[in-house]
């Protein structure tokens, strides 16, 4: 009986296979889902879903898998009451069942689910959607799906819970093949983390304690060491005023939460407007904060320097010449510089940016693409940037690498 | 080992407020025997649940609290050879006896102990990527071996285990088919309301539907650095009812602020967007 709604989670990205599908059978062999459709996916969610990215998905492909197709709510037939009431009297997966579980791709279960269903509405009147009895189709033979079920028909009472609850749609935000998905990005930033034995020798060095007490002939020789302390340093600077202000939120947050969580030693944030110009502002209104040089001076050079913004401008606005307050000034520093004076002091350095990639051959973006390694602000940039940052030492200055 | 328990449910206790999908969750496992992984924003309980099962069931809860520099190793035994080598210089007690130096970490207490436990490996996430495929083959097999003893500690009974994880790391996907998920949401209004109850009972409900809104509102503020939490909230509440506070409004003047939002920036920029009866949302 629910092997089809598997081959329904596969065809949806949920990857379930043969240890899922005897989690469940055993399951529902205890009884667990008190014979409702509610308990049952409740159960099926635990048992199926292995993270929260994959929520949406389970309850889309549960919805489209138990909800009847032409009307909104769901009504459950004797054969399907029947069945969750006898799922535990019912056997295990055969192990025919188990190996085609496995062996079947995604595609290849679309393609028979859709022939299956096309075949379906040629044989019965009411258009429903799955009907599991064709003794040779891999959709409910043997053993298992013994009556399959019809849905159709007005919602009713307690039964509809579990529908209403996947047709919630609670879990979109969790999906990771958003654009931003600021989870995924936690946890690529996570991995910036770094070690350094730093202060006083104050750790007990146990397998060195042991070997000089060894050299020593037995007399004991105590071997301290400095403990290993987080030792990530960032500066991330971001453009706010605009388009990017949303970005500018989201990645403040996910470095201030990284920063807790993995205990940088030191965050340092940052906001300029479209391009630097000489200053960093402390705050997303521009006020406060310190100059380039200032900071050049303040901040060693195996700081990581973070900058976020879409490098989109008009040229002349690279070229602007101000001094290191900000103030335009003829024979001032142009924009480009400035950004060119930061990439050099930094030893490690990566530009994000949220524009699409093909945007980024021209224009502004190419420019300030040749200044810092630019990635996208993607789950996969975010990593590619974060592995950037964290390798070894880096061939210096402007445009070492892409 | 012993069989499976005969089949008790959890319900949640009276402290420990549940939902249906997390009372299923912890039943699969339960039944099945699996480790079950929570996971959930901050301070959704995630932590607390192990300790409800444990009560709601009457076993010890053992908790093994995971840093970024816990080896799975140190979860089996620990091997004491700097007390064994100062007892070698100081003649205490017979050295030769390497028993008297191992040392059981928390999920050889749990294997040893004479009764089902209770095991939460709390933050599992914290520890290096390794970790959790470290930990499987035990999961798995409820027995190690003392190589330097070659004792091996089997499990008399089969500990339910609890794992929360903040996401702080991916997990490996062979350790996430083993277990039992579950995703904690963020409690709705209705189920927060209870929570307050459970932690602030008879408190007046004006005041306990003002909070619950200006909570609410705050946490839909997108400038946040640190969203508030179940925690805060009870927190927050505990103070306004020491100080007497009966009504609330979300705006300059909101009174102990700093009890929800930890974080200074959060707090200017709350007092910024909300101050002066503005509303905007930056
Ligand atoms: N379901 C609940 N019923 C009663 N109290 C709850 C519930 N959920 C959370 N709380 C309250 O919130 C507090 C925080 O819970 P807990 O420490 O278990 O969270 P957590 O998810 O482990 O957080 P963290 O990720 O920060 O470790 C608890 O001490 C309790 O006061
Ligand atoms: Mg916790």
């Amino acid at each position: 009986m629910f092997l089809p709604f598997f081959y329904e989670l596969r065809r949806r990205g949920v990857k379930v296979g043969a240890q899922e599908a005897l989690a469940l059978a055993g399951a529902l062999k205890a009884g667990l889902h008190d014979s409702s459709l509610d308990g049952f996916y409740h159960v099926a969610r635990a048992l199926l879903v292995h993270s929260e990215t994959q929520l949406d998905s389970f309850d889309q492909a549960f919805l489209s898998h138990f909800q009847g197709v032409e009307t909104a709510g769901l009504e459950l037939t004797q054969e399907l009451m029947s069945w969750l009431e006898e799922a535990r009297d019912r056997p295990r997966l055969t192990p025919e069942e188990l190996a085609l579980l496995e062996a079947l791709d995604p595609e290849e279960i679309r393609r028979l689910f859709e022939e299956r269903l096309r075949e379906q509405k040629e044989r019965h009147d009411g258009g429903n959607r799955w009907i599991g009895t064709g003794g040779t189709s891999p959709f409910g033979n043997n053993g298992f799906a013994r009556g399959g079920m019809r849905v159709g028909g007005k919602a009713g009472g307690k039964q509809g819970m579990a529908m209403m609850q996947a047709g919630a749609r609670r879990y979109a935000g969790y999906r990771d093949d958003l654009v931003l998905d600021t989870r995924q990005l936690a946890v690529a930033l996570r991995k910036l983390r770094a070690f350094a034995r730093d202060g006083a020798p104050d750790e007990l060095d146990i397998d060195e304690s042991i070997s000089a007490t060894a050299r020593n002939a037995g007399e004991l020789e105590v071997v301290t060491r400095p403990p290993r302390r987080p030792n990530t340093r960032v500066v991330l600077a971001m453009d706010v005023g605009g388009s990017m202000d949303p970005y500018a939120a989201v990645m403040s947050r996910l470095f201030s939460v990284a920063s807790q969580a993995t205990h940088f030693k030191e965050l340092r944030i940052y906001y300029f407007h479209n391009c630097v110009y000489g200053k960093l502002y402390a705050t997303p209104q521009l006020t406060g904060g310190m100059t380039v040089p200032e900071l050049v001076a303040q901040v060693g050079r195996h700081h990581k320097l973070v900058m976020v913004g879409d490098a989109s401008m008009a040229p002349y606005e690279l070229a602007i010449r101000t001094d290191a307050e900000g103030r335009y000034k003829a024979d001032g520093q142009e924009g480009l510089t400035w950004l060119m004076q930061l990439a050099q002091h930094f030893e490690r350095n990566v530009w994000l940016n949220p524009e699409p990639m093909g945007s980024w051959r021209s224009g502004s973006i190419a420019m300030i693409a040749q200044v810092f390694p630019m990635f996208s602000l993607t789950v996969e940039g975010l990593g590619e940037a974060v592995a950037h940052l964290t390798r070894g030492r880096t061939v210096k200055g402007a445009a070492a690498r892409r | 080992m012993t069989p499976a328990p005969p089949s008790v449910r959890f319900r949640g206790t009276d402290s420990y407020l549940t939902h249906e999908g997390l009372q299923a969750a912890v039943n699969c496992a339960l039944t099945l025997q699996r480790p079950l992984l929570v996971k959930g924003e901050p301070g959704t309980g995630k932590t607390l649940l192990a300790e409800a099962i444990a009560q709601a069931l009457g076993h010890t809860l053992l908790t093994w609290h995971v840093k970024s520099t816990t080896r799975a190793q140190d979860g089996l035994y620990v091997y004491d050879t700097v007390q064994r080598l100062y007892d070698s210089r100081f003649g205490d007690g017979d050295v030769r006896d390497i028993r008297r130096y191992i040392r059981m970490g928390p999920l050889g207490e749990a294997f040893s102990a004479p009764e089902r436990v209770v095991l939460l490996i709390d933050e599992v996430d914290k520890a290096d990527l390794e970790f959790p495929n470290d930990l499987l083959h035990e999961l798995d097999r409820m027995r190690f071996r003392v190589t330097e003893t070659n004792d091996e500690v089997a499990a008399k009974h089969r500990p339910i285990v609890v794992i929360t994880s903040n996401n702080e790391k991916e997990l490996p996907d062979a350790f996430l088919r083993r277990c039992v998920f579950h995703f904690i949401d963020f409690p709705d209004a209705e189920l927060m309301r209870r929570i307050v109850d459970v932690h602030h009972p008879g408190l007046d409900a004006a005041l306990a539907d003002q909070a619950l809104k200006v909570f609410y509102e705050l946490r839909g503020f997108t400038r946040l650095r640190k969203r508030p939490s179940t925690s805060e909230l009870i927190d927050w509440i505990a103070v306004l009812k020491a100080q007497g506070v009966s009504d609330l409004k979300l705006d300059e003047n909101l009174p102990f602020l700093g009890a929800l939002l930890k974080k200074e920036q959060d707090l200017v920029s709350v007092a910024e967007a909300f101050g002066r009866g503005r509303r905007t949302r930056a």
